[in-house]
């Protein structure tokens, strides 16, 4: 490929403006423009739908409209999904950045939220939350990095491939809560520990009484502190430098001093962590158990999370909103088109974001690497 | 319309291309008579490997008209191309390594008897073809076997077979020994006798005086120069490429005919800076790519290390940059053991390094030019755990003002800066800190005549203020240009070594290609 050289370069004297105001709004374009695209295209393959149910897509916008942002409780109940997706969006997000294809959020987050309730049941009931949470977060930390870690250190140490040994890992692990649930903690008749009496965290409809019913917790603000730490993390710290630099040119890397395979698993370790954190809104913000299979692909969704919000902390946030928003649209829409129809817009979303994504072209060329 | 035989093979005219905001071409003209050699010289980013994309049918001209033999062909795609005789022997090769040469040169036209692949025509056929044109190779041994220079014959083959008349070749002597140069112009010339068109891309001007007969210079995406090379000089040529005198240029020029050097002929008699002794490493496959190399460079000396590519010369530089394990041996920098050390930890001992490949290992090419003038110091530039943005602000801006890097933007990434200017951030960034030890790879690889002469000026800087600079190029004319002393790497040893005054082109071409060995004391 060649570029031409610039013409009548400006002198150097001329530095001072360092950032150049046409190339950053570019930059946001074509940072924002696949997604607004994509759903645009899926709010058109939804009319389609809508008018071939025989409804009127008005209507049932509509009501999506009023299920969701339309009403506290249902907004609250947006804010409760937003806030797990924005866990397991970050925790894919990191991981791409660093090169790696985390497709084992799904029991990352289900470990998060199992060490988080056993260290519930074993703490005194009665704490106050200011004294129990900085407990379950590194709980539920290390339950999710340790499940992360294994396929890092697998990666540092014998190049085994993480896309692999993330998604073997998932049967693995959601198998073996499966067994330690059942077969040793669970309430009668029921698939979920004890009810946790240490220190659970406060819903926001203890603050806001509109919000009555719906799930949304303190852990909301968990996660939007999650979003500016890793944000701060990745963009703003050596660390993070070499995170990504190692994710963009592993070789450039290395000769640029840094230790790509620690790099590797630590990566991991964090993107498990930050999973196993999620784990906490369904644990300790709304159900204050354990249940088996609580996590319900919102690992997997993560993935798509992360991809619209373009590996971006706070793309992720907001991607996880709109997500969160279609979800629990499907509930409200139900009485007039299957539920179902909103899976089909998820899909239509995901499949049009990672077709004009740089990112998702990349990760496919790489996959003969 | 004239008659097909009285219309030139190419006619470009006007010809507008861009990439975005990037104007590759901007009014490029070009026309080559059938029969003869043309070359199309430039600097790097002039636009010339745009322009023949443009004419093989993989980019659509914006604008501009383009005749083949007279037919208007403005437009047309890559298959039409082929189909009308315009192949393109692209610098990186296009062959499958498992297959034969045979199959190779028939895939995508497949001769097949009853369904199935006809192996013994396709040898047959490519025999008789690399016989007619002298391009010798043996129509039934694995590509994977071939050497360099036999594998560009196969491309050559490839393209003729498919019925070429016009033949572009892109920098095609950037891989090749100088046997193996003067065996392709040789091969050019038994082509050009059988009435085919070539039209060579390159910025060697000593190869633009050897083979062409007619010249096009461009700068900027346009034309600035046709010239017929007997009625012309290098200085000529240079100065269209450039577009002002250039001073270095020509010196460089003299020396690659032999004229007189620059180089030292005493050296300072101090203790080495740079010490290897016995080092053996491995490449990836397990094999000895290193096999037992001892050297030393002094301080305010440069060791060029002459060789065709692929003998161990990049095994040896990661191994000495810490990039690769080593299997034996020892490396020493001021006396310092650093055979064990990470690679930040030698970058804190004073090692510097300008790697081979800038896109895949000296640049992170969606990091901007300041994050990529400290890559390798992020660990200088931070306060606490963060990264201090305005220490690095100043850095790139003074790295910027002293380097000559433009665009002056210190937040564009670096994938939108033109190769010479992209070669500059790591020159900067290696040579602009506190270092000992230079280990410069094919440090004008890819640049352009002006950056070449800049890059060339910082490293003798270097030598007399008193570094050590170990310089690997497949350039024989670099090496010849910057070195005190010479050393020839073959089949993973160095087969000889000599002082500036005794090498030349002519004593070491043996040595490069395993001629000649004597082991180096």
């Amino acid at each position: 490929m060649t570029t031409p050289a610039t013409e009548n370069p400006p002198a150097p004297a001329a530095i001072a403006p360092p950032v150049n105001p046409a190339s950053r709004l570019a930059a946001l374009e074509e940072a924002i423009l696949p997604v607004v695209v994509a759903l645009l295209v899926a709010a058109i393959v939804g009319d389609v739908l809508i008018l071939s149910f025989g409804q009127n897509p008005g209507t049932v916008y509509r009501l999506l409209f009023e299920g969701t942002w339309g009403n506290a409780y249902g907004f609250g109940q947006v804010l409760y999904k937003t806030t797990t997706l924005t866990f397991t969006g970050l925790a894919v997000a990191v991981g791409l950045r660093a090169g790696l294809f985390n497709i084992g959020a799904e029991s990352q987050l289900a470990a998060g939220g199992f060490a988080a309730a056993l260290v519930g049941l074993i703490l005194p009931p009665g704490l106050p939350a200011l004294v129990t949470l900085p407990v379950y977060l590194v709980a539920a930390a290390i339950g999710g990095g340790l499940v992360g870690g294994v396929p890092g250190v697998l990666k540092a140490r014998f190049g085994a491939h993480e896309v692999i040994t993330t998604i073997m890992l998932n049967f693995i692990v959601l198998a073996l809560l499966n067994y330690l649930t059942a077969a040793h903690l669970k309430v009668e008749a029921s698939l979920h520990t004890e009810e946790i009496h240490a220190g659970g965290l406060p819903r926001l409809s203890s603050y806001i009484a509109a919000f009555h019913g719906s799930a949304a917790n303190v852990v909301l603000f968990i996660a939007l502190l999650a979003v500016v730490l890793t944000w701060w993390f990745l963009f703003r710290t050596r660390r993070g430098f070499e995170l990504r630099a190692t994710g963009l040119q592993p070789a450039a890397a290395e000769y640029g001093g840094v230790d790509v395979r620690s790099v590797w698993w630590r990566a991991m370790v964090l993107s498990g962590a930050l999973a196993g954190i999620g784990g906490l809104n369904f644990v300790l913000g709304y159900k204050h158990y354990y249940e088996d299979a609580f996590a319900t692909g919102a690992g997997f969704l993560g993935i798509a999370v992360a991809i619209v919000g373009r590996n971006n902390p706070i793309g992720v946030l907001l991607a996880a909103f709109v997500f969160a928003t279609i979800s629990q649209g499907g509930l409200a829409v139900n009485a007039v088109v299957p539920k179902q129809m909103v899976d089909v817009l998820q899909a239509v979303v995901i499949i049009a974001v990672a077709a004009s994504v740089p990112e998702v072209r990349r990760m496919l060329r790489k996959g003969d690497r | 319309m004239s008659m097909a035989e009285s219309s030139p093979a190419i006619r470009l005219t006007d010809i507008y291309k861009s990439f975005g905001p990037v104007q590759a071409n901007r009014g490029a003209s070009l026309e080559v008579a059938a029969g003869e050699i043309h070359a199309l010289v430039g600097e790097n980013g002039a636009g010339k490997s745009t322009l023949m994309r443009v004419l093989s049918g993989m980019y659509a001209p914006d604008s501009g008209r383009m005749e083949v033999f007279g037919r208007d062909v403005t437009g047309w795609r890559t298959a039409e191309a082929i189909d009308a005789g315009v192949g393109m022997v692209h610098q990186h090769f296009m062959l499958v390594p498992t297959l034969t040469v045979a199959e190779n040169v028939m895939l995508g036209r497949e001769l097949t008897k009853n369904g199935q692949l006809d192996r013994e025509r396709a040898e047959r056929e490519v025999a008789e073809l690399s016989r007619a044109t002298g391009l010798a190779v043996r129509a039934d041994r694995t590509v994977a076997d071939l050497s360099v220079g036999e594998a560009q014959r196969v491309e050559i083959l490839k393209t003729l077979y498919r019925g070429a008349r016009i033949l572009i070749l892109d920098e095609p002597t950037a891989v090749l020994s100088p046997p193996e140069i003067d065996e392709l112009w040789q091969v050019l010339r038994q082509v050009r006798a059988r009435g085919e068109t070539i039209v060579l891309i390159t910025h060697k001007l000593d190869e633009v005086m050897e083979i062409s007969d007619t010249i096009t210079v461009m700068r900027n995406g346009r034309t600035v120069a046709r010239l017929r090379t007997a009625e012309t000089r290098p200085a000529e040529i240079a100065k269209a490429m450039v577009g002002r005198d250039v001073q270095l240029a020509m010196h460089y020029i003299d020396e690659v005919r032999g004229a007189d050097t620059a180089a030292r002929t005493h050296l300072p008699p101090s203790a080495p800076l740079l010490e290897v002794r016995d080092l053996l490493v491995e490449d990836a496959r397990r094999l000895t790519a290193v096999n037992g190399v001892s050297f030393s460079v002094a301080p305010g000396e440069i060791l060029g290390i002459a060789g065709v590519e692929g003998n161990g010369q990049t095994e040896l530089l990661e191994a000495l940059a810490g990039l690769r394990d080593v299997r034996g041996g020892r490396i020493a920098i001021a006396s310092r053991d650093i055979t064990r050390l990470t690679v930040k930890a030698r970058g804190d001992a004073g090692l510097s390094h300008i790697p081979e490949d800038r896109h895949a290992r000296g640049l992170i090419l969606d990091y901007s030019v300041a994050e990529n003038l400290i890559l390798g110091q992020q660990h200088r530039f931070t306060r606490g755990v963060r990264i201090d943005q305005e220490r690095i602000h100043e850095n790139a801006r003074r790295q910027i003002a002293a380097y000559d890097i433009r665009p002056v933007d210190p937040q564009l990434p670096a994938r939108a800066l033109s190769g010479g200017n992209q070669q500059k951030i790591v020159i900067a960034r290696e040579m602009g800190r506190a270092f000992q030890v230079l280990l410069a790879a094919q440090p004008t690889r890819g640049v352009d005549v002006g950056a070449i002469e800049f890059i060339h000026a910082r490293l003798r800087d270097a030598r007399d203020a008193g570094k050590a600079i170990l310089l690997v190029s497949a350039d024989l004319a670099e090496i010849l240009a910057l070195s005190d002393r010479i050393a020839v790497m073959y089949g993973g040893r160095l087969v000889t070594v000599l002082p500036r005054a005794e090498a030349s082109e002519e004593v070491l071409g043996p040595y490069m290609t395993g001629a000649a060995t004597e082991h180096a004391a």
